[in-house]
């Protein structure tokens, strides 16, 4: 226990860093990018570099060239160090941006339709050029919602069996295995969409939300199998060694020990599939189609669901269905995001138990 | 001096219910091979009439004329006899669909590497996190948003970067047009598909990046390097086969793409390399497009359109899964 104490010692001593940027140079900075930014607006005024697109080209020369005046006196090599650092920040911004400028439009745009009764009242008794009070995405929501699940109940149970057939069984085929999953993550959704439609839709005689949530089983299955893969190798060995210590056949061992310790990670992969999948347009297209009224029989023919209404109000092309398409983007948005937050919480929770549980046996090894 | 000790060998003797819980953890995870297979039969099976039909020219031919549609209804007879002048071949479309996906790759590879790098090597270590978490949430936004996104927000841009290229670039063929109008142009489709698709490619890149023995790089500013010179002499070398893989990863989803195509590209069957121009092709939104209103012999033709998509994907698809498994040994 020397190295213990030894650590103990220096605990709250914080190492000097001399090279740490301090408050003045931060602020130094900050009011030289803004007198960039002034200088490049000046620039898109005078030169045919126009709009924000020009301004941000203006902005990283008038960036480059300073640097390249900085280190003047400095080797090649450091010049083009320096130039490269804000080359590949600026990529980086140019990465984020799109997504950002999604996410900024989806809330300007689809705020305008939202009143309450948007999420409890269905299209049947309103047309989409009717004022934002009258209607609503109700029955897309409950749709999606029933389509999702129906998904889920066949995706997750498969998913976990194969992430234990990847960890615990490790059978002769699990290279197999993991390479057709990762294969099966890039079959297009479309795709699914046909399948379905020949082997379900067809034989059925009429589209369903049955067919639909089949079809997005397809897409949500590599995602679930993946994860629960993932998170199954978290759990230590010395757990399963433990469980075979105690007389635990492997099945047991499996049901009782394993599968316990990251239960919460398994449901982190469910949501995950979940999150992946209700965005999914083109197989609800060729699956389940589109309604006006809530339905909540999945076999009892079409069923309107978040992407499809959101696509037919974008397709009808007033300027109220398209508000309405927009604010159909936004609940979309905000499914997505919670439940992608809901798994992070989870999966972060699950990672943190695995590693505490490995901590404490390994703490009672050393008791012994 | 002693031989080391061996360690001796395990032999693993199941029980009965052990046998019997490995074989049904089996039979699960075989589904997805068995789910691969019923995909790929049942779109071979139903879509063996029109290969029958056309043959090879279903993948080179450029027209598509479903004589079956009648405008007035009814007069089945009629349809019969008008259904053999039917038509059906996507070469256009194929062509249009890697144009789109490589012109989304061009700009994607270059944006995902150095937003990779810059994650990685250059954010301050506050925002590391941030960044990582809010790249995932990137790769959830549905194409169908993107879709909106790139129709009412980013046409205008496109249009003018199109108008751009074609003034001082129009003399090569690939930027000339017929007509000056330049929205829904695969251009501007491959636009919006890059913004797609950099989040994918940019956490896989990442990922790899991420995986560098921090030794070789230690290594690397112990000898006086930068950190460009680091990063050009160990990390890149070490993380391209899995760039690569995650580009290919990028190049799958771009092809297999069908909403956000759907709403941001002009199809026209015609064989046409000019970016800029506002026609193109695309296999996935045309299979969205003409299965509304579709005959049972257009639906079985629609289908032979999804079989080719699924074959070209797979590969790309599995190709990249191959190289990954490579490049990550794992135990």
């Amino acid at each position: 226990m020397i190295t213990n104490s030894a650590t103990d010692r220096y605990q709250g001593i914080e190492p000097l860093r001399p090279w740490a940027v301090t408050r003045s140079t931060r602020l130094k900075n900050l009011s030289r990018s803004l007198a960039f930014a002034f200088v490049a607006f000046l620039v898109t005024l005078v030169t045919p570099l126009a709009k924000i697109d020009g301004w941000a080209v203006a902005f990283l020369l008038i960036n480059i060239a300073w640097i390249v005046g900085q280190t003047s006196r400095l080797g090649v090599k450091e010049r083009r160090d320096a130039v490269l650092r804000v080359v590949f920040t600026s990529l980086a911004v140019l990465a984020f941006i799109p997504w950002m400028s999604i996410f900024i439009t989806v809330l300007l745009k689809g705020y305008r339709a939202i009143y309450p009764g948007y999420f409890f009242s269905d299209m049947r008794t309103s047309t989409p050029e009717d004022e934002f009070n009258i209607g609503g995405a109700g029955h897309a929501i409950v749709g999606s919602l029933i389509m999702v699940a129906i998904a889920t109940v066949v995706t997750l149970p498969l998913g976990i069996l194969s992430g234990i057939y990847l960890t615990e069984v490790r059978g002769r085929l699990t290279f197999l295995v993991r390479f057709i999953v990762q294969s099966m993550a890039g079959v297009p959704s479309v795709v699914a969409g046909l399948f379905i439609f020949t082997t379900i839709v067809q034989p059925m005689g009429k589209y369903s939300g049955m067919a639909g949530g089949l079809a997005l089983a397809v897409l949500m299955l590599p995602t679930v199998s993946r994860t629960a893969e993932e998170v199954l190798k978290l759990v230590p060995d010395d757990l399963r060694s433990a469980g075979y210590a105690l007389g635990a056949r492997q099945w047991r061992t499996a049901i009782m020990v394993v599968l316990p310790t990251v239960k919460s990670g398994l449901i982190t992969a469910g949501i995950l599939g979940v999150a992946r999948v209700i965005g999914e347009t083109a197989p609800l297209l060729l699956t389940s189609l589109n309604t006006n009224g809530f339905v909540w029989n999945p076999v009892g023919g079409t069923v309107a669901s978040l992407p499809t209404y959101i696509f037919s109000m974008f397709m009808y092309g007033t300027e109220y269905s398209t508000s309405r398409a927009w604010t159909g983007s936004l609940v979309l948005l905000a499914l997505v995001f919670g439940f992608f937050v809901l798994a992070r919480r989870l999966g972060a929770t699950a990672a943190q138990k695995a590693q505490t549980d490995s901590r404490k046996a390994k703490k009672l090894k050393k008791k012994s | 001096m002693a031989t080391t000790p061996t360690p001796r060998k395990m032999v693993v003797v199941y029980s009965r219910a052990d046998r019997i819980f490995r074989r049904i953890v089996t039979a699960g995870a075989l589904t997805s091979l068995l789910l691969l297979g019923l995909i790929a039969g049942f779109l071979i099976f139903r879509s063996s009439g029109t290969f029958r039909e056309f043959g090879l020219s279903f993948i080179t031919g450029s027209e598509w004329f479903s004589a079956g549609e009648d405008p007035i209804g009814g007069a089945t007879t009629a349809l019969v006899n008008a259904d053999d002048a039917s038509v059906f071949s996507i070469g256009p479309m194929i062509v249009g669909s890697l144009v789109v996906a490589l012109i989304a790759m061009f700009l994607a590879v270059p944006l995902s590497i150095g937003g990779a790098l810059y994650i990685e090597f250059y954010a301050p270590r506050g925002i590391y996190r941030i960044l990582v978490s809010l790249l995932d949430l990137a790769a959830a936004v549905p194409s169908l948003i993107f879709g909106l996104w790139g129709i009412q927000v980013f046409t205008p841009i496109g249009v003018r970067w199109a108008t751009l290229l074609n003034d001082r670039l129009g003399f090569i063929p690939l930027f000339s047009v017929e007509f000056e109008n330049f929205a829904r142009s695969p251009f501007v489709a491959g636009c919006v598909l890059a913004a797609l698709v950099v989040p994918i490619t940019t956490s896989v890149a990442r990922e790899v990046y991420s995986r560098t023995p921090r030794d070789l790089i230690d290594t690397c500013f112990a000898l006086g390097g930068t950190k460009w010179g680091a990063i050009r002499s160990v990390v890149i070398p070490y993380g391209k086969s899995g760039v690569i893989a995650g580009a290919m990863l990028g190049l799958g989803r771009a092809l297999g793409e069908t909403v956000a195509i759907y709403l941001m590209l002009n199809l026209v069957f015609d064989y046409s390399f000019q970016i800029l121009d506002s026609a193109g092709g695309n296999v996935a939104s045309m299979i969205a497009l003409k299965f509304g209103e579709a005959t049972d012999k257009e639906i079985s033709a629609l289908i032979a359109a999804g079989l080719v998509l699924f074959i070209i994907t797979l590969m790309v698809n599995m190709i990249a899964s191959s190289i990954v498994q490579r490049s990550t040994p794992r135990a």
